[in-house]
């Protein structure tokens, strides 16, 4: 099968700082793949670099058998995203945001229409749909943000930390459509997360990227086996180390990481 | 098509939301029709050059557009900050669409409170040629388009606010009061005029008067032209620079 998105050597340095260092990985069309690493490994750097956001300091990128740095409109008529940090307009309300975004991708009248009200219905915000943005809780941005991405049915969904912040509740709702998505319509979806969990459940491939380089690629269990843990979880900190990232941890969060990882090996 | 149309639509409805930013809009325009045009008239009557005001009015819309208009190109540096900015540079439409949409939208803006300060004038005292209005709201959407345009290319190179009162100082305000805007280009030194003619405000002000009044210092179709072209020049730039901002 035809790969999606195929990544080779990329490297993206910041000055003197190399944020992505020589990653190579592919993700066929069709498949649901998880971009694992701790906090500032270079995720959001390479997702960046897929959607047209940065360009690359070297190295190739094909999304959908396109160069995005060659011809970027082609590529952007190809994804959709759901960005990590907030891009919602917050003077207009939500649906006037959805509305936005549905007639800038050309998604007709018609099903403008019907998928606003299924999206609204989904991320539980129909009764808000007049309401401002700027009115809205944490939460519910985040949840309008993703009602966005998926409005109109791109052929590659880039999804930054999308569950970040949201109840369980929701996060449930977000996976069974995605997955949907995936299943009826082929969609193919890269996806990060900070919950394992997650990406153990939904992801079919997953890689690992910690500072800035690819550590680890397969399937959730092919990780597991490789690394002899028992959730995807204790893989991720056996591969990545338990040292919290950027700032030095507090001893605090040492204890608390390491619980996690103890009682991960038990369940 | 339809990505002109939102991204007008957008800076529209934000505008004709914010009634305090209308409001704020009109007092400085207030205050130079009042302070200059009834503190300065007496001089300028004396000095044999005619009614101050019916001279004054057309540079005090000239004013407010060229401040609107580049405040609102600046709103790009606001999109960028609260992030919505990503969700127009990923979008699947020309960034020469989402430009001119934008202008378009903030130039509307600024035509929209060029005639709320004419309204403003008359009620002052300012006696137009009634024939020349619609005219003047066609010279007032040209300037209004060349200075949306002009802002969002400054905008287009500036991470944040910082620079904005920089921009404001060395840029709008230097067009602005060399611009012909506040006195005769007619009888300015040599010096002035000759700066006054490398800047786009001075041909809209021009324009204005033109219409509005019958008395200018250029000819009609050389202020249309100038508008024309520059305004050309600034979109180029604008799109050039746009397309340009990695987020
Ligand atoms: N524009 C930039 N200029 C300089 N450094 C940057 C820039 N963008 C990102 N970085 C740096 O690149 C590194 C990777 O950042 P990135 O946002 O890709 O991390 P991430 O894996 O998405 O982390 P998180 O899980 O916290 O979202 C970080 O050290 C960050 O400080
Ligand atoms: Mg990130």
């Amino acid at each position: 099968m035809e790969a999606a998105i195929k990544v080779e050597h990329l490297t993206k340095t910041f000055g003197e700082f190399t944020a992505v260092k020589d990653v190579s990985f592919s993700v066929a069309a069709g498949e649901i793949f998880a971009f694992l690493g701790p906090n500032g490994a270079g995720k959001s750097t390479t997702i960046k670099m897929l959607t047209t956001l940065l360009h690359a300091s070297s190295g190739s990128i094909t999304v959908n058998g396109i160069n995005p740095s060659a011809d970027a409109d082609a590529v952007r008529r190809s994804f959709g995203i759901v960005f990590q940090d907030p891009s919602l307009d917050e003077d207009l309300t939500a649906w006037e945001n959805l509305e936005f975004h549905g007639v800038l991708y050309g998604v007709s009248k018609k099903v403008r229409a019907q998928r606003i009200g299924e999206l609204l219905n989904l991320v539980e915000l129909s009764e808000r749909k007049n309401d401002f943005v700027r009115d809205f809780s944490g939460g519910m941005k985040r949840r309008l943000e993703i009602a966005r991405g998926l409005l109109h049915h791109p052929r590659i969904l880039f999804l930054d930390e999308p569950t970040l912040g949201l109840d369980p509740q929701t996060r449930n709702h977000l996976w069974s459509y995605v997955q949907k998505l995936n299943r009826d319509e082929g969609v193919t979806v890269f996806f990060t997360t900070h919950y394992m969990e997650e990406a153990d459940r939904i992801a079919q491939r997953i890689a690992i990227i910690d500072h800035g380089t690819i550590i680890a690629q397969g399937s959730g269990d092919e990780l597991k086996q490789q690394t002899g843990a028992q959730t995807l979880e204790a893989a991720f900190l056996s591969l990545t180390g338990s040292e919290i990232r950027e700032e030095a941890g507090s001893s605090l969060d040492h204890m608390r990481q390491f619980r996690a990882m103890r009682s991960g090996g038990r369940r | 098509m339809n990505a002109i149309y939102i991204m007008w639509l957008r800076e529209v409805k934000r505008f004709a939301r914010s009634k305090s930013r209308i409001v704020g809009a009109l007092g400085q325009p207030i205050l130079f029709l009042v302070a200059l045009g009834y503190g300065l008239g007496p001089v300028f009557k004396q000095a044999g050059q005619g009614n101050y005001l019916d001279f004054l009015a057309p540079g005090i819309i000239g004013m407010s557009i060229i401040f609107t208009s580049i405040f609102n190109g600046m709103q790009v540096i606001w999109d960028r900050q609260f992030g919505f900015l990503k969700e127009t540079m990923v979008a699947p439409v020309s960034r020469l669409s989402i430009m001119f949409g934008r202008t378009l939208g903030g130039a509307t803006v600024a035509t929209a409170q060029g005639v709320l300060v004419l309204g403003i004038a008359v009620i002052a005292g300012f006696r137009p040629d009634w024939f020349g209005v619609i005219p003047a709201i066609f010279v007032m959407l040209l300037i209004a388009l060349l200075f949306s345009a002009l802002g969002m290319a400054v905008a287009s190179r500036l991470r944040d606010m910082q620079g904005f009162q920089l921009i404001m100082n060395f840029l709008v305000m230097p067009l602005f009061f060399l611009s012909g805007a506040l006195f005769p280009l007619s009888n300015a030194p040599a010096a002035l005029l000759w700066v006054a003619r490398f800047d786009p405000l001075s041909y809209g002000v021009d324009a204005l008067r033109h219409v509005l009044t019958g008395s200018a210092a250029f000819s009609l179709s050389l202020d249309l032209l100038v508008l024309v072209a520059v305004t050309g020049v600034f979109l180029w730039l604008g799109v050039f620079f746009f397309s340009r901002i990695e987020v």
